[in-house]
């Protein structure tokens, strides 16, 4: 059983073609990262899990079922989604925005708050401090925090991750995936994670799919990425190795 | 005329001044927030639903009113025309002000709503129209205080109000007239300005 499947999926915008071909399987528990540069197809890719896009040709797999097949409310109440922009809304509190999928739901009020508090602590924001703010109260990994606690809220099997960290600094990028690899070993749930960065992706991922102008060039596991021989990969890889070339002082002889 | 006689009409034609505008206000929101919701999803209208909004601005208020009154059921002489010329000129700014409220708001949240499961209903009344509501009672501000004005041109084809002591007061030279017309208009104008501003603050600060 496949958590997502992508199946011959293809996607064009009047004449470019954004996605060719594209077949992936997902399974679940997996954390499969989406590597590419910007425009190569893997945001696109993403929101098609979701039904936010749909494919031009192919079909995306949900749980067995096309996307299309299902009913796209209830599809994207079951599934988390955090975006770079995180997009909270302003008006709401902190606690509304984490409860809102749940108050969607129609669940009881005692147990919606139950459930705020607890994700609240997941994400290591105190309850008592941090419940009644704005979104315009936090700071940026404050703000990335609460997207994922609102993305968990209704305890959905599967997570879509888009450049969630992108825009930290990179002290709290570090602490927040992190924190991502401390849920993920404690929640087991299924993610698609979009990044452009080779580290985080190496990091976080189980499995990563190197995505070049719409088409799948690479899909291993990050010890076998590091070997992989793809031109788009290596080019990847020459971002990493470059790095660790630079002097640092215990490089130094 | 005594004192006492100028106050009391001075009172009862603000009355109807009130009624006339408050009247144009509500039928102005009422077609003009959904209307401007509507073109939020309907792209393909927006150009001539705001343009014809906006070529009824041009035209003078004046011109309007005349051009109003041989038209069968909704013209004529009296209150009904000063209302729908009233309604025509007030369209424009809730309209506008209630689309671009709406499309401005941000992407990324618009996006998040969607893809949390909102329906369309749940993400107008719980995203859209609480952040749009601070530009869509700008318009209604806008569109309140120029309609105060515009008003009191409606006594041209005797829909009262207190235009009646303007055209009166030029007819008869008599400045006191003219300002027992102008004094309340402006005072009215001041007043609702104020008024909505204040709510538009509250409305912002959510």
């Amino acid at each position: 059983m496949t958590a997502v499947e992508f199946r011959e999926v293809s996607f064009r915008v009047s004449d470019r073609v954004i996605l060719h071909k594209l077949s992936l399987s997902v399974a679940p528990g997996e954390t499969l990262v989406l590597l590419g540069r910007s425009g190569c197809g893997k945001t696109t890719a993403l929101k098609m899990v979701n039904g936010l896009l749909t494919p031009s040709v192919g079909e995306v797999q949900v749980d067995g079922r096309a996307t299309t097949a299902w009913d796209a409310i209830q599809l994207r109440r079951g599934i988390g989604y955090v975006i770079q922009e995180v997009g909270l809304f302003p008006h709401f509190t902190v606690a509304q925005n984490i409860g809102l999928v749940p108050r969607l739901n129609s669940w009881p009020s005692e147990r919606i708050s139950a459930r705020v508090c607890e994700l609240l602590e997941q994400v290591g924001l105190p309850p008592g401090d941090f419940a009644d703010r704005r979104p315009g109260q936090l700071s940026g990994g404050q703000r990335q925090r609460v997207g994922v606690a609102r993305a968990l809220a209704a305890d959905p099997h599967l997570l879509l991750f888009d450049e969630p960290f992108g825009a930290l600094d990179p002290v709290t990028r570090l602490e927040l995936q992190n924190q991502f690899l401390a849920l993920r070993d404690r929640l087991q749930k299924t993610s698609i994670f979009v990044t452009h960065d080779v580290r985080e992706a190496l990091r976080i991922g189980t499995r990563i799919a190197l995505l070049d102008r719409g088409r799948l060039e690479t899909l291993e596991t990050p010890e076998r990425f590091l070997n992989s021989l793809g031109p788009q990969t290596r080019a990847f890889l020459a971002v990493l190795e470059d790095k660790l070339q630079s002097p640092t002082p215990e490089a130094r002889p | 005329m005594t004192d006492g006689g100028l106050w009391s009409e001075i009172l009862s034609l603000t009355f109807e001044h009130l009624v006339l505008v408050a009247v144009s206000m509500l039928i102005a929101g009422g077609v003009g927030v959904p209307l401007g919701i509507l073109l939020t999803r309907r792209a393909p209208l927006r150009g001539w639903v705001l343009g014809f909004a906006n070529v009824m601005q041009t035209i003078p208020s004046l011109a309007l009113f005349g051009f109003l009154i041989p038209i069968p059921l909704i013209g004529g002489i009296g209150k009904r025309t000063a209302i729908v010329a009233l309604v025509l000129y007030a369209l424009l700014p809730i309209l506008r002000n209630t689309m671009v409220g709406i499309l401005g708001v941000d992407a990324a949240v618009r996006e998040s709503a969607i893809a949390m499961g909102m329906t369309d209903r749940q993400l107008l009344w719980e995203v859209e129209l609480p952040l749009a509501a601070p530009t869509i009672l700008a318009g209604v501000r806008v569109a309140t205080v120029t309609t105060i004005g515009t008003a009191t041109i409606a006594a041209a084809i005797g829909g009262g109000g207190l235009g009646v002591f303007i055209f009166r007061g030029i007819a008869s030279v008599d400045t006191t007239q003219i300002l027992a017309g102008a004094i309340p208009a402006a005072i009215l104008a001041l007043l609702s300005d104020g008024g909505i501003g204040w709510i538009e603050k509250r409305f912002s600060a959510a």
